[in-house]
Parts: C-alpha cells; structure tokens; sequence
C-alpha cells in the first residue's frame, strides 16, 4: 500500500458520514412506480424503444442510446409501460424525457442473460457488452463508461485509476460499496482494466475511511493481482475531483485542453469498477445504484442500493420519512450538489447522495457584501485560479482577461464560496458566466452560419446574373453578326 | 403527495470569517500598539482615536448616503474603524485634533469613496490621509513626543524622533557613535518605537496565526528594507544604519503587518504579493536613506499600491494543466 498526499488546496471539511455508515447496505424496496430518465445527467437522451402499453421484464431494454453522452436504458422492474413523457429530473437540464413504469411486484427477469467469461473475451467485445448494459459513470457525471474506456485504449492509456476518494461531506455510497463489496471491486479493476488496456490500476482512497481500505487490503489480498494497487489519500476535498485525483495519485497533471488518455490514464468510480463486476458475474445489464440517505431532515439515514427511477420521495420513505423540518433537498453533497424542487424527481446514474437537509445542516449566507480582495479563495482553489481576479474580469466584461484567469478551468467545486468573507456567490457567479459564453459562442457560430450562407446565395446570384450576361452577349454578337453577314 | 423544497445554487454551506469578524481581529491585533504607545507616549493616542472614529464613520455614513446605498452593512462592517485606527496610531500623538479630523476625513472620502467605497479602492485609504497630512502639515506631523518624559509631564517635551535624529545627524557629517548616544536612540531601535515595533510584531504574529493575514507581504517588506540596509550598513556603517534599526524604527512593523497588508489595495497572487511587499520595504529604506522625509512606509505603500495592477498582470499563478507562462 502506498501512501500519497493529495494536491494541496482545497478544504478539510467536516465529513458528516458517520450516520448511514452506522447502518448495514441493504437494498431499498422495489417501488410502485419507476420513473427512468432516459437521459442520466449527462446531457444526451436514449431514443425510447417502448409504447405504452408494454409489458416489461427487469432487465428488458427501453431505451437505445442515440448521443455520444447517452447510455441505453433497461427497466429494473417488471411491470407496463405506463407513458414516456417529460419529468422533472435531478440533473442539470431540470426535466427531460423518461418512461414510466408501473411496477406488477412478479419481479420477472428478462430472459437470456449469462455470466460473460471477460477474460476470454477481446476487449472490443467486453466494451460493446459495457455499452449495451448501460453502466454510466456512477461518481456523479454519468458519462457512459464504455466511451470513457474506448478513449483510454485508443491512446493506449497504462495506467486505470479507480476514484473511492469520495471527499464530498455526506456522501458515503462508495464507503459502504467498499467495505461491504471489495471483491467485486477488485473483480470490476481486472475488467476494466481487460476493456481499456491499462497495465496498470491504483484503488485512490481519502485516509478517512480505514476499514474501506482494509476491506480492499483484504480483497486484494485474495485477488494477488500484482497489477492492482490501493492508494490512501489526505481527506482534503476536492481530492476526488477528477484532474486532482490524477495528480495527487501519479504526479501528473492532465493538460487543460485535453482529457487524461492524452498523457495516458484513465480515472474510474469504483461504483462504475463494481457495476462491470456484476456485469460479467450476472450478464445482466446495470438497473440498480447504491444512494446515501442522509441529512438532519430524514429519521434513519442509511446507504440504499435501489432500483433506477425509484422517486426520491420513495428512497426518504425507505429510510423512516421524513423529520423535523427538512429545508432543502440536495442531489449530491453539500457542496456540488443540486438543490431540487421536489422529491417527486428520480433516481439516476448520476445521483450518488440525497441530503434532505434542515437549517442546522446548512449555512445562512447572509448579505453579500463587496469584493475585499483578501485572496482566501485562491489559497483553496483546488486548479489554481484567482477567483477573486476572475470575478472582477467577469464583472468588467473582459473577454480577455476572463480567459486569462481560466474561467473554463474552473472545476465548480465551491471551495471559493465556502471561504469567502464577503457572502459571494462565486461558484454560481462562474456557471453563470460559462452558460452566457457558450450562448454567445452558439450565437456567433450561428451568424457565421448565417452569413456563409448569405455569402453563397450572392456567389449564386452573381454566377446566374454572369451566366445572363454572357448568354446576352453571345446572343447580341450572333444578331450583330447576322446583320453585317 | 410531492414535497416541494426551496432551491438554492451549490455549495449549501459556507464558513469561514465574515467581512465584519475580518475587521475587528485586525482591531483586536492592533491593540498592543495603541497600549504601548500611550505607555511610551502618554495617552494622546487616545484622543486621537476619540476624533478619528467618530468622524470616520460620520464620513462613511455620509459617502454612503451620497452614493445612495444602504449605510447599515457597512458601517457595521468595521472596514472604517480599521483606517481610522491605523491613521491615528500612525500619526504623532500630539497632533491638533483638527488635523487629525482632516486627515480622517480624507481617508475616508477621498481614499476609499470617491472610487466606489469597500474594495474598490485602489490606495490604502489610511495612508492617503497620511500622505495628506504630512506633505501639508510636515511640522505637525513630525513632532513626536520624548518618549518616557519625565514626571508625567509629556506635554511640554517634544522631540526628534530616531529616523529624524538619525537624517540630521548624518546631514551634520557626525559619526553613528556621535549620533547614537542621543536620547532618541533605544537598545534596538528608535527609543520609543523599538516598543511599539515590537507590539505590533506581536499583533502582527497573531493576524498570521489566525490566518488573517497571509505571510507574503510582511516577510516581502521586512526582507525589502532588511536586504539593503544590511549590505549598505556592511559597506558603510558610517553612513548607514544597521538593519536591526530599521526593523525597529519608525513604523515599519506596523506598515508590514497592518498596513502594506490591506488586500484591497495589494497585489493578488502569492508571487505578487512578494513583489509588492519587496517594493515597499525598498522604497521605505530609500526615502529613510536618501529621501527628504524621515520615514517612508506610506509613501512606499502608495507607490506600490500604484504599482500594483501592473504586478498582477505578470504574476498570475499557474493554473492546473497549463504550461508555465
């Protein structure tokens, strides 16, 4: 086992883990109704492949991956098709297509699935079967981990990196998933590392989580991989943020404009590790995650491991309802998290943690107050931005200097805003300006668009008034000549 | 039935100092000095500070109304309080309390308002009223009380301070020894600011300990005026002072811990703030050295302050997966 100390900005936070880690993992009752987004987070949606009115199995494909960001869809109950209409959803887009599921409780399985002999299998083959089981990354983005895979073995990536760092306070599904399932993440690290071709793999970990490093200690024991690794990390968030991770673990920083297969590594959530064990152990496509419960607001915070498109009203009620006076309901930790309207919103790839939230769990903000430049939010700025520096570029509508200061670098992880003395919003402040530069790069690229058009409408005028001008001529000389002969 | 929840964007929890808690540690940090330097200087401080508060947040309520803002967050902010207290410890304790007045309220309108109020400022408010005072009122400004008087009464002694004893003794081509035994003259420093140096070393210690102040700009401005004045002295002690007198002379811990230190008007990144704070302590031994005013700290600020959109252009950090730039 090798020690590393993580890249150092950032910010020691109170953990906040300790309640659901004090209850068992267990598998959260099936629902009534399942809500499947047919688009995980990521940005792109799966084509439906269902009507209402048919009848499904668990595991029977709905949703066919269309996008490069999209995962094709299985349902984790069976039951019938009940609509496929837009739902609000916990993701960034607020709402999206999903297809509604009305739960029969036979819970039948599709038929057909075998375990896969990975081992034997090309890697090609290994990562089409990853494809059409619909793993997405489980730490959060959801981005399909075939695709992700596919890159690293393209650029020959050595070196797989499994992420259990989970630095974010409250959340604590990959601890649970670690103690309780090491095997199936060291099972998960030798497929992945089968499907992208890396030589190598490191199981990253915060040093907060001492019995999920000996689980894997003894699991990896058990697999005598040599190839396989654990690594234990200062628990300083954001240590699991991608790019941070990959530093702190092999000393080497991804270049901006580029993703980690580029300088040969690969980064995994060991979620994602352990969905591609139960891949080739069942055959059967992934239709459950595991989901932290917890904040002040619910009576017994626990780790879940539940079906997809379980409303998250249901998981609160799986763990004893709801109690004092839950506030706020935050998809992911308290610092990355998305706040969501409602608890009527699904369960998705993407979410690893719902914290039902009361006042005692969150901070009033109180006023904001001007800028005083005190610079506590570069010493936490996990890439190294000035974001006191970036503010005021943003502020001043200089283009320039926006870009110096690295707006696009920015990795919205909140350790500004959590130190700022000032009450500003910087995070929201930096998304904010993103959004409104991709809009005005969209809008540019379609006057571009635009005007190339119109400039090839002209060139085709201008050719057919040549090509009458010409035929003009030619007919003028032929009645001059006609005249003179 | 859904819940329905309040939305908010992320990060749901912060922490930290406010702005508020931010002033009053500064306050609280600059306590030793005001202490030692009624104990060495009687207690003319005091009265200062009676003058310069008031009249500082009369000024900032005033600018705020003229502005048409809301005047309560930022009277309670105590970013005002901060200037009036370093402007009254900075100036000698005897100065009419009309001047003190003055300068205060030039501190505070035309140091901080007229460019937009709290961090808009592009010079460290307390030394443009300094500044002011002192190239206006040069005699008013450089008597100092002997310090320790006798018999309490302190009132009818003024004198030389070490730097000015120090200039007019050089001036009158008499040797360190000859200048040194003077009454202005203590172990290490200036007799009474080598006390006061120290105090505000320890306030200064504990702004860094807390974490209020990061250590870029102090050790810069130490090292700034430590650097040459050690060379120099070691070429010509005749003819310069020992860096240990200047660390504990005149203002500079308090210029390098307090002042020099004010964010707003500092450079940004940590190298910037190296440069920046290198600049003041080499532009304060300068004008102590060679210049026609016998201390240099505001001056040095000022200039720096200047300087210091032009620090930050060519100091901005290296951000994460780019190249060095």
């Amino acid at each position: 086992m090798t020690a590393r100390s993580t890249f150092p900005p950032g910010l020691e936070l109170e953990a906040r883990k300790a309640a659901p880690m004090r209850q068992p993992l267990r598998v959260a009752p099936a629902p009534p109704w399942v809500v499947l987004a047919l688009d995980q987070g990521s940005g792109d949606a799966a084509l439906p492949l269902l009507t209402p009115g048919a009848r499904v199995r668990i595991g029977t494909p709905v949703g066919r991956a269309a996008g490069e960001a999209a995962v094709d869809v299985h349902s984790p109950v069976a039951g019938v098709v009940r609509s496929v209409e837009s739902r609000p959803l916990p993701g960034p887009t607020g709402a999206g297509p999903c297809i509604v599921i009305e739960n029969d409780g036979s819970e039948e399985l599709e038929t057909g699935f075998a375990p896969i002999d990975w081992a034997t299998l090309a890697p090609q083959d290994l990562l089409a079967r990853i494809r059409s089981a619909g793993i997405a990354g489980l730490g959060g983005a959801a981005f399909p981990a075939h695709a992700k895979l596919a890159a690293a073995r393209e650029r020959s990536a050595t070196h797989l990196v499994l992420n259990g760092a989970e630095c974010e306070p409250w959340i604590c599904c990959d601890d649970a998933l670690m103690r309780e399932r090491a095997a199936d993440v060291l099972l998960g690290a030798q497929v992945l590392l089968h499907a992208c071709g890396a030589a190598k793999c490191t199981i990253a970990v915060e040093d907060d989580k001492p019995e999920a490093i000996a689980a894997i200690a003894v699991a990896l024991a058990a697999a005598a991989d040599p190839r396989i690794e654990v690594a234990t990390l200062r628990a300083i968030y954001p240590a699991g943020a991608e790019r941070q991770l990959l530093a702190a673990v092999t000393g080497l920083e991804v270049p901006y404009d580029a993703l980690p297969p580029a300088i040969g590594l690969m980064c995994q959530n060991v979620g994602t590790a352990a969905a591609a064990a139960r891949l080739v152990r069942t055959g059967q496509p992934i239709t459950t995650r595991i989901v932290t419960v917890t904040g002040s607001g619910v009576r017994q915070p626990a780790n879940l491991e539940a079906r997809l498109g379980t409303p998250i009203g249901d998981l609160v009620a799986a763990c004893g309802g709801y109690e004092s006076e839950p506030l706020r309901l935050i998809a992911g930790g308290s610092m990355t998290g998305r706040a969501l309207a409602t608890d009527a919103v699904p369960l998705t790839q993407a979410v690893n943690c719902v914290v039902v939230a009361t006042a005692a769990d969150l901070a009033a903000r109180g006023r904001e107050m001007p800028c005083i430049r005190c610079g506590d939010c570069a010493t936490v700025c996990p890439p190294g931005l000035l974001p006191q520096s970036l503010l005021r570029a943003i502020a001043a509508g200089d283009d320039d200097q926006v870009a110096r200061h690295g707006l696009a670098d920015c990795i919205e992880c909140g350790c500004c805003d959590y130190v700022c003395p000032s009450r500003i919003p910087l995070t929201a402040r930096f998304r904010a300006a993103r959004e409104t530069r991709r809009a005005r790069l969209d809008e540019r690229q379609r006057a571009a668009e635009a005007r190339d058009r119109f400039a090839r409408h002209e060139e085709r005028l201008a050719a057919t008034a040549e090509a009458d001008r010409q035929a003009f001529e030619a007919a003028r000389s032929r009645a001059r000549g006609e005249r003179e002969g | 039935m859904a819940m329905r929840f309040e939305t908010s964007p992320a990060p749901h929890v912060i922490a930290g100092f406010s702005v508020p808690r931010v002033m009053f540690q500064v306050l609280l940090a600059l306590l030793p000095v005001v202490l030692v330097q009624v104990a060495v200087f009687g207690p003319g401080l005091l009265l200062q500070m009676l003058v310069a508060g008031p009249v500082a947040l009369a000024c900032e309520a005033l600018a705020l109304r003229a502005r048409g803002r809301d005047a309560a967050p930022f009277l309670r902010d105590g970013s005002v309080l901060v200037t009036a207290a370093l402007l009254a410890v900075a100036v000698p304790p005897l100065l009419p309390w009309w001047l003190m007045a003055l300068g205060t309220a030039i501190a505070v309108l035309l140091g901080k308002h007229v460019f937009g109020g709290l961090g808009s400022n592009p010079f460290n408010p307390a030394m443009v009223g300094y500044a002011a005072l002192l190239v206006s009122f040069p005699l008013e400004m450089t008597r100092w009380p002997v310090p320790f008087a006798p018999g309490g009464d302190w009132d009818a002694y003024t004198g030389a301070t070490a730097l000015d004893a120090l200039r007019t003794g050089l001036g009158q081509r008499l040797t360190m020894q000859e200048i040194f035994v003077g009454p202005a003259f203590g172990s290490i420093g200036g007799q009474g600011a080598q006390w006061i140096n120290l105090a505000a070393l320890a306030g200064g210690l504990y702004l860094l300990g807390r974490g209020l102040v990061r250590w870029h700009i102090p050790v810069a401005v130490l090292a700034g005026i430590t650097l040459p004045a050690f060379a120099m002295h070691a070429i010509d002690p005749g003819a310069y002072a020992s860096a240990t007198f200047q660390l504990f002379s005149g203002a500079t811990m308090l210029g390098a811990f307090f002042i020099a230190t004010d964010p707003v008007s500092a450079a940004t990144s940590d190298r910037g703030c190296l440069v920046y704070g290198a600049g003041i302590g080499a532009i304060t031994w300068a004008i102590r050295t060679w210049g026609g005013y016998p201390d240099g700290i505001a001056f040095g600020v000022l200039l720096m302050n200047v300087a210091a959109p032009l620090i930050d252009r060519y100091t901005i950090p290296r951000i994460h997966g780019h190249e060095r730039r």
